[in-house]
């Protein structure tokens, strides 16, 4: 690893004996899911729980004239049959607009839909039995009659006056724009040598978690309370929610997450279905449970990307990059998503477009648009595919067209490791960057030159082999800037508290949440860590809202940098306060003690003086030996969120090597390299598994990952025998390199790492692509790379 | 609807005897019968390879096939492998590698891997990634799981004579 940065004094708290953070140590409680003993929401069953199935529309855009449930609720074990409008008397609608995001709007969404309903898949009526197959069945019986009305579903005519308007009372289609010139983009361009200009089309798609959305919700009005287990990246979030539209107290709703089956911020949202779950159990006064089926998944999880953007960029002769400039337009579906919206990936766009470069003339256009099609919202690597995708595209369209090499141009352009603090073009404040570090790093780990001398020497055997370089930024460790300042009730700061039990063990309970990244893990490394005593003395609670302190959760980068900070934040309290109570039952005081490996010892000869279990032991049951007016205090609870920056923005570099099959159009993926920055690292391990699952994510989008619509707003392959995702086969070795720039905001110094992989996949691979193709003269700015496309591309069908 | 039908199998060694509609698949009836919800649903039309399960020494969809297909059959589950140690060595090194995130398509990957090894005790790279091929796994990238069923794989071979 190369350090950039020296490491701060204050890391001292981390650099202590038999230290857990920069290793590799196997995450606890693995075993309970390599034995089948874990405890998903699809698992979980509750006495009296019911079965809920919902009745969906098979029309991109219809009105519901009426819904016929007798047969149905004749059915066998059928216990309701409930409409849009029946459920809207125990909950209320919402609005998916925040206010930092000017201008936007959407329309009321109701649970299940009223009268109307706006794309394929929407839920217009539930059926609850005391099975699923029962519920099934009976839905088969309910006859809804619609007429159906005209679907707006492709996003470059919603905004036609010609068009149908989704909602009426908002006037027109667009529900977002946002605009922003930055220096003097017109002057630049002028003044360059070459102005190219692309188009890039980013394929519909989606997270496709292994374990589809579920939700247990349990009312129990003898308690007046609801029980909501749901595998959710942000439990507060869904307290918060779930109480306000079910006319409840937060108090009076919990939120349980147990194992979750995939996220990737499918699970950050909350779905109609899954309010409406909640609103049955309130309405039939007992448990309910809601598990998507593998073709509701496709029809209501979110979708994502579905961008069309337009670029430009200026450069002159000697390789300097003068302006970048971008038009994009996205179709978000009928409603923005609740409550995070569905601007957020467009002006995300907007903010990373020309992130990693010097140039600061930049403009931009924004433009999300409804349309009669499945809602999008945010998944992994928000925004970032898109702006890295258009952007690197676009650096390698420059170097091409003045001839000169990518990883050249990218040393020419990339902002200074020296230059930090500083800007992006978008006004986005970057703490310390290590582009070039990366870069170099990555062209060494890669051996550049010895590829592209084997391309060459393919080249001569008619075997198309081609390197994709793409640079990036990553929103991490966001504030309060992300949604807190525009009203969402989402939190941006994290709570720890940690206690030393009776037995000298330790009890964490975390805000942040658990689906696979390893929270557990890193924040039982830090704590043991801070602490002094081993991981497996160290149990972390996380995922309940009745016994965990208050915070977001895991989603946005966000779990390591905030809630380990919280975690080692709270673990130095509880360090003091134990070494207070040991010099007291000592004799001795807290600065010439330590604890090392489970015990007390002394700092100067490290001998030990008091094991923990002892010193507990004394301070819980025999308090009456402690000194007079000592009050031990084995408990300690910290919260941190960053204040300083917005966000803590890493950085990092990916490469492809791959293969194209001139004569079929299929892609091979030879190798794929990736250096990233995501300052301290707590488990290396888990971080290269992060950088690797994120990649292979972005892979599917490069590759094969596409929600097919025809032009009637039907989703025409959702399934997983129809829509592909990748497969072992198919996916290379990925080799990960690190640049460590810990940030300054945090004692801890990490920034996230989760969606780095993600970011620039896509980039890669389609640079990579052109690159192999550069012979036949074709570029190619489209995504899924599918056979079709490319042998299109070649002329070839 | 159709009546039920009495079946009797053994599932991880245990007699079971039940009645089951003809309908109810394999999958169903281990989760909701049996309450072996280590067997995971993720497609239910046999594409994820979450449910594999084995049946007579095979593996199969257990989402494709029917309950009343395994009358007289000797049904194996995660549990049932994971409580006898045949795959402890396998288990050991998905945990030492981390390969397993979120973990839902775990128990049907080791099933998968099992089958391979027992099959082809030294499978390279290239057949172990196409024998998963079959089983999806979205939080990982699938390398490390290539590493761990390597790893088990040299570490059994080195064990035999």
């Amino acid at each position: 690893m190369t350090s950039v940065q020296p490491i701060p004094e204050a890391l001292s708290a981390l650099d202590r004996p038999n230290s857990y953070i920069g290793k590799t140590v196997p995450r606890p409680n693995l075993d309970r899911l390599m034995q089948g003993r874990g405890l998903y929401v699809s698992d979980i069953e509750l006495p009296r729980m019911a079965h809920v199935v919902f009745v969906r529309s098979p029309h991109a855009h219809a009105t519901i004239n009426g819904i016929d449930v007798s047969t149905a609720r004749q059915m066998p074990g059928v216990i309701a049959v409930v409409s849009g409008r029946e459920l809207s008397t125990v909950i209320t609608p919402w609005v998916g607009v925040l206010s930092h995001l000017k201008g936007l709007k959407s329309a009321p969404q109701n649970a299940i839909a009223i009268d109307r309903a706006c794309w394929q898949g929407e839920a217009v009526a539930a059926v609850v039995a005391n099975s699923r197959a029962q519920a099934e069945d009976a839905a088969e019986r309910v006859s809804v009659e619609y007429q159906e009305l005209d679907a707006v579903t492709d996003m470059r005519a919603a905004l036609s006056p010609a068009s149908a308007v989704i909602h009426a009372s908002l006037g027109d289609n667009l529900a977002f724009e946002r605009n922003h010139d930055a220096g003097a983009v017109d002057q630049a361009f002028a003044e360059s040598d070459e102005v190219i200009e692309a188009e890039f089309i980013f394929g519909r798609h989606t997270g496709v978690t292994l374990e589809p959305r579920a939700v247990v919700a349990d009312w129990n009005p003898a308690e007046a309370r609801l029980t909501i287990y749901q595998g959710t990246q942000a439990p507060h979030m869904v307290q918060n929610i779930a109480a306000l539209h079910l006319g409840l107290k937060e108090s009076q709703v919990r939120v349980v997450c147990k194992d979750v089956g995939g996220s990737f911020g499918i699970k950050v949202h909350i779905y109609a279905d899954e309010m409406a779950t909640y609103a049955l159990s309130k309405l039939l006064r007992r448990p309910v449970k809601f598990v998507a089926d593998r073709v509701e998944s496709f029809n209501t999880d979110i979708h994502a990307r579905d961008h069309r953007c337009k670029g430009k960029i200026g450069v002159k002769r000697d390789g300097t990059i003068t302006a970048f400039e971008i038009d994009d337009l996205t179709g978000i579906g009928p409603y923005s998503m609740y409550p995070r919206t569905s601007a957020i990936e467009a002006n995300q766009v907007v903010n990373l477009v020309g992130g990693p470069y010097v140039t600061r003339n930049y403009r931009a256009r924004a433009r999300v648009v409804f349309q009669n099609k499945n809602v999008m919202c945010q998944y992994r690597a928000v925004g970032h595919p898109i702006a890295c995708s258009v952007t690197e595209g676009l650096v390698d369209l420059a170097a091409m067209k003045i001839g000169v090499d990518p990883v050249e141009i990218r040393r020419r352009n990339l902002i200074a490791d020296d230059a930090y603090p500083c800007a992006s073009p978008s006004g986005l404040r970057f703490e310390q960057l290590s582009h070039h570090a990366a870069l170099t790093k990555l062209v060494r780990m890669m051996d550049y030159e010895a590829l592209r001398a084997e391309q060459s020497s393919m080249r001569a055997r008619n075997i198309h082999r081609g390197i994709g370089i793409a640079s990036f930024i990553e929103v991490t460790n966001p504030s309060a800037a992300f949604y807190g300042v525009g009203g969402a009730k989402i939190s941006s700061q994290d709570g720890v508290a940690v206690r030393l039990d009776a037995q000298g063990s330790v009890i964490c309970q975390t805000s942040i949440t658990e689906q696979g990244q390893g929270s557990e893990s890193l924040t039982a490394q830090i704590v043991g860590s801070v602490l002094g005593v081993s991981m497996d003395r160290v149990r972390v609670i996380l995922g309940d809202t009745d016994n965990t302190p208050y915070g977001g959760g895991t989603w946005a980068s966000r779990g390591a940098g905030i809630g380990g900070e919280a975690a080692l934040q709270a673990t130095k309290v509880l360090r003091r306060n134990i070494l207070d109570v040991a010099a007291a039952i000592l004799q001795s005081t807290a600065v010439e003690l330590d604890i090392v490996n489970n015990a007390v010892v002394t700092v100067a000869d490290g001998a030990p003086r008091i094991e923990l279990s002892e010193l507990a032991r004394i301070v819980y049951f025999r308090p009456d030996t402690l000194p007079p007016g000592i009050q031990p205090e084995l408990m300690a609870t910290r919260h941190f969120v960053p204040r300083e920056y917005p966000f803590a923005f890493t950085n990092g570099v990916q490469a492809s090597w791959l293969e194209v099959d001139i004569e079929t159009g299929f892609v091979k993926l030879l190798k794929h390299w990736v250096v990233e920055d995501c300052g301290t690292i707590i488990n290396p391990q888990l971080v290269d598994e992060q950088i690797r699952g994120g990649v292979v994510q972005g892979l599917g989008a490069a590759l094969f990952e596409k929600c097919v619509y025809d032009e009637r707003g039907q989703l025409t392959n959702a399934n997983m025998a129809d829509y592909l995702v990748p497969m072992s086969g198919e996916m290379p070795d990925i080799d990960v390199g690190h640049v460590v720039s810990p940030t300054l905001e945090s004692e801890l110094g990490a920034k996230g790492a989760g969606e780095a992989g993600t970011a620039g996949a896509a980039a890669a691979v389609t640079n990579a692509v052109n690159d192999a193709l550069k012979p036949f003269g074709t570029i190619i700015t489209e995504i899924p790379l599918t056979p079709q496309v490319i042998l299109t591309a070649l002329g070839r069908i | 609807m159709t009546a039920a039908v009495a079946i009797s199998l053994s599932v991880n060694g245990e007699r079971i005897e039940a009645s089951v509609l003809p309908r109810l698949n394999l999958a169903d009836f281990l989760r909701e019968h049996l309450k072996l919800t280590g067997t995971h649903i993720g497609c239910e039309h046999g594409v994820c390879g979450a449910c594999t399960v084995r049946v007579d020494g095979d593996i199969v969809r257990s989402c494709l096939m029917l309950a009343v297909q395994t009358h007289n059959a000797k049904v194996e589950t995660i549990e049932g492998v994971s409580d006898s140690g045949e795959i402890a060595d396998l288990q050991s090194a998905f945990r030492e590698r981390n390969a397993l995130q979120c973990g839902f398509c775990t128990p049907g990957m080791l099933m998968a891997a099992q089958d391979l090894l027992q099959q082809s005790p030294t499978p390279d790279r290239e057949e172990i990634r196409a024998h998963l091929s079959g089983n999806y796994c979205r939080c990982t990238g699938y390398q490390a799981i290539v590493d761990a069923v390597e790893t088990t794989a040299r570490v059994r071979a080195g064990r035999l004579p």
